[in-house]
């Protein structure tokens, strides 16, 4: 009922298909670090450099600071309706800005509106060639929910989808030192007794938050290396990549993977390169590892290779890896004849890694 | 976790908080600033020990208001520097101090080598400090650094002087904001802004060393909230390792061993070893072993090397030790055994040497004589090889 075009409409004529509107992310950890004024602040300033700068939503209950910005700026008014509310999109398309500032970008959209969620709605505008400004909280991204639940109490409904973030053009994090975001929460409304024990989540949302914004911007230098043919340098992300064989100490090496993995926001990969001569015995050991990697969030795969060595740094190299562990036994498996063999062409092949030799 | 002189009404040692950029020109004086007006405001006693105006208009002009202490006039080779004046700041002896460039390097004839030198110094007289810092200048980032920008820090902060601070905030912008900013003129003048665009402000160097501060905070941030539960931190079973036996051998805590040789690269291993010991919570140790009877025999120029590396370990906060013995791999090994270490790492540089007291076989040896440990072959970091590695195996 809210709009006259169906999503797919701007697929329809290629022809006269706008450029992509931009979307740009304020990211934090938790409300009061001050998303909502940056975002205006900035929607200020595009507007005084001459961009057509409109708000198609904003938070109620705002700071005497935040009003003063928004008083500086056009508005189309949300469209309420008696199930709820959610973006007038006729309206914003009809008036077709450059920029249009939407906050929070987390919101079920009620029945009637074209679509569900509010970062669909989002998406359309993207596509019809306007840039949006947009807030989001990290408590309302999909995957971390479950997770921040545990850790705040707090459950939300409306969520968004890791991926939209990663494929924002620009995302900026909204940081401040947790005691700060308690000090603002406590001149905000929502002052509670609850406070202490939020406060004590506060730095560890804040590290999710920082990682996350770490791995969209990486997603994004990795784009711009690819499009302007420039070799990647790597490293900044630790990824590690365990190599598991029958004979492997493979508890001690995935604990001391995890650990690291961990401790480093890092990547763990797990590896086997399938043997036809292992025994059931040791074919069965290699799976108990390969399931307690794949419980421990690692990514787990067999490879295929005649040659182990370069099998491994085939996808060493693939992954990015900055991490190789290996085992070795004095006894005979196919890492122990250590000079010569392929310990020593792993070694020296795995340049830009570091390669770490576990007992087993 | 500080002092625990709350008998006497001693001072307590002042707090340290940092805004982290990822380059200059992200903001973060200009955000120190708004904070510190922000505090005066409610009463905060706030002066500015030292500032960088960087002729930036907007930055300038929030300075205005806050008291400021002069700097001083420090002559040397005939040509006058300005220096914070730390004395005059003790003696004023204000709630907070503004000190801008935590990693500056002071003129020689200051009092002290390094500002952060000074900034320790005001903390311990019980004047909190706010400071400002960019990622690359990160003593152990040093070398990822380099990769990234082809460009040697030659001013940098050891880890454990940041990990003093009690918060670390980040002053994040996009880089294509910062370019805008490069671009108008905001950040550098004339020609300068123009050369920094095309060199170190390289959009792509722009965005790595943006992921390497966010990184960087998000380690930073959570050391402190995972130390600050249990102590020092040595044993973690999250509920998902206790379901499996992996947790038994997670919960040791582990000790690196730094094996120091002469080769350049020796300095890359020390700085990769603080980097994992910080982020594992685990001791750090460095050893060099020479085959002379004493150690003052051998001969002056390896000797020199040897002591900038030992040297530069303990800067960082590495212990080091001097062991004379026929036979580099079993005296590292046994020593690594008499002090619990769980890992030795190699420099890949060993790897090129001809078989001989240090040589190529000092891997293997090591491998043979500790196999209860494990042994890391530390990639070449910020080597003649930044460009990445090589699919090929030979």
């Amino acid at each position: 009922m809210a709009t006259t075009f169906l999503p797919g409409d701007s697929r329809t004529s290629p022809g006269t298909q706008p450029k992509r509107g931009r979307l740009k992310i304020f990211l934090g950890y938790a409300s009061g670090v001050g998303k909502t004024f940056r975002m205006l602040d900035e929607a200020r300033r595009r507007k005084e450099r001459g961009e057509d700068v409109i708000v198609a939503a904003c938070q109620p209950g705002a700071h005497a600071e935040v009003r003063t910005l928004l008083d500086q700026l056009e508005v189309i008014p949300i469209l309420r309706t008696s199930l709820g509310e959610g973006l007038h999109m006729d309206a914003i398309l009809r008036r077709n800005p450059q920029v249009c500032v939407i906050d929070p970008l987390a919101h079920n959209n009620p029945e009637g509106f074209v679509n569900q969620c509010r970062w669909q709605d989002v998406q359309q505008l993207l596509e019809r060639g306007v840039s949006v400004l947009t807030a989001i909280n990290l408590l309302h991204i999909e995957e971390f929910r479950e997770r921040v639940e545990h850790l705040t109490g707090k459950h939300v409904t409306a969520t968004v989808p890791r991926d939209f973030l990663r494929g924002a053009d620009e995302i900026v994090i909204v940081d401040v030192p947790a005691d700060f975001a308690m000090g603002r929460r406590n001149t905000s409304s929502d002052s509670t007794s609850a406070h202490k024990s939020k406060a004590e989540h506060l730095p560890e949302l804040r590290e999710m938050a920082l990682v996350l914004a770490a791995e969209v911007v990486e997603g994004q230098l990795e784009n711009y290396l690819q499009a302007h043919g420039i070799q990647p340098v790597w490293g900044i992300q630790e990824r590690i990549l365990i190599c598991l064989t029958a004979r492997s100490n493979g508890l001690a090496m995935i604990a001391s993977g995890v650990r690291n993995k961990e401790r480093f926001h890092g990547e763990l990969h797990v590896v086997h390169v399938s043997q036809s001569n292992l025994s059931t015995q040791e074919r069965t050991r290699v799976e108990s590892f390969m399931k307690i990697a794949r419980e421990a969030g690692a990514e787990v795969r067999v490879l295929n290779g005649e040659d182990p060595v370069e099998t491994i740094l085939a996808y060493a190299c693939q992954k990015k890896i900055t991490q190789i562990f290996v085992g070795h036994s004095q006894r005979g498996n196919w890492l122990s004849r250590i000079w010569t063999g392929p310990l020593d062409r792993l070694l020296r092949g795995a340049e830009q890694m570091d390669l770490r030799i576990f007992p087993q | 976790m500080t002092t625990p002189s709350s008998t006497t009404g001693e001072q307590t040692r002042g707090t340290l908080k940092v805004y982290l950029g990822f380059a200059p020109g992200v903001g973060k004086t200009f955000q120190m600033l708004r904070d510190a007006h922000d505090a005066a405001q409610v009463g905060a006693d706030v002066i500015i020990g030292y500032f960088e105006p960087h002729k930036r208009e907007d930055t300038l002009a929030l300075a205005q208001g806050l008291e400021t202490i002069p700097l001083r006039q420090i002559i040397h080779r005939d040509r006058a520097f300005s220096e914070m004046d730390t004395a005059t700041i003790l003696n004023r002896k204000p709630q907070i101090c503004l000190v801008d460039e935590f990693a500056h390097t002071n003129v020689p004839g200051a009092e002290r080598e390094k500002r952060w030198e000074d900034v320790l110094v005001l903390l311990d007289a019980g004047i909190s400090v706010w400071t400002t810092l960019n990622v690359q200048h990160i003593e152990s980032l040093n070398d990822a650094v380099f990769e990234i920008t082809g460009v040697r820090m030659r001013e940098t902060v050891p880890d454990w002087a940041l990990k003093q601070a009690t918060e670390i905030q980040v002053v994040d912008v996009t880089p294509e904001a910062l370019l805008n900013r490069l671009r108008r003129g905001a950040v550098y003048t004339g020609d300068m802004a123009q050369k920094a665009v095309e060199s170190y402000f390289r959009e792509s160097n722009l965005r790595a060393l943006r992921e390497l501060a966010l990184r960087e905070a998000a380690h930073e941030i959570q050391a402190r909230h995972t130390e600050s539960g249990t102590g020092m931190l040595e044993i973690v079973p999250t509920d998902a390792s206790k379901s499996n036996t992996a947790a038994a051998t997670s919960s040791e805590r582990e000790n690196l061993l730094v094996f120091v040789t002469l080769d350049p690269s020796t300095a890359m291993l020390i700085r990769r070893a603080r980097r994992v010991a910080d982020y594992l919570h685990a001791g750090c140790l460095a050893l060099y072993v020479h085959q002379e009877h004493q150690f003052h025999e051998v001969p002056e120029s390896e000797r020199e090397a040897v002591e900038r590396h030992l040297n530069f370990a303990r800067n960082l906060r590495i212990e080091t030790r001097i062991l004379q013995g026929h036979d580099a791999a079993t005296t590292l090994v046994e020593f690594a055994r008499r002090n619990q270490v769980t890992q030795i790492l190699l420099s890949r540089a060993i790897l090129k040497l001809r078989p001989s007291f240090l040589g190529g076989n000092l891997v293997r040896e090591v491998i043979r004589r500790a196999p209860d440990m494990q042994i890391t072959v530390v990639a070449d970091r910020g080597g003649e090889n930044a460009e990445g590695p090589k699919a090929s195996s030979s």
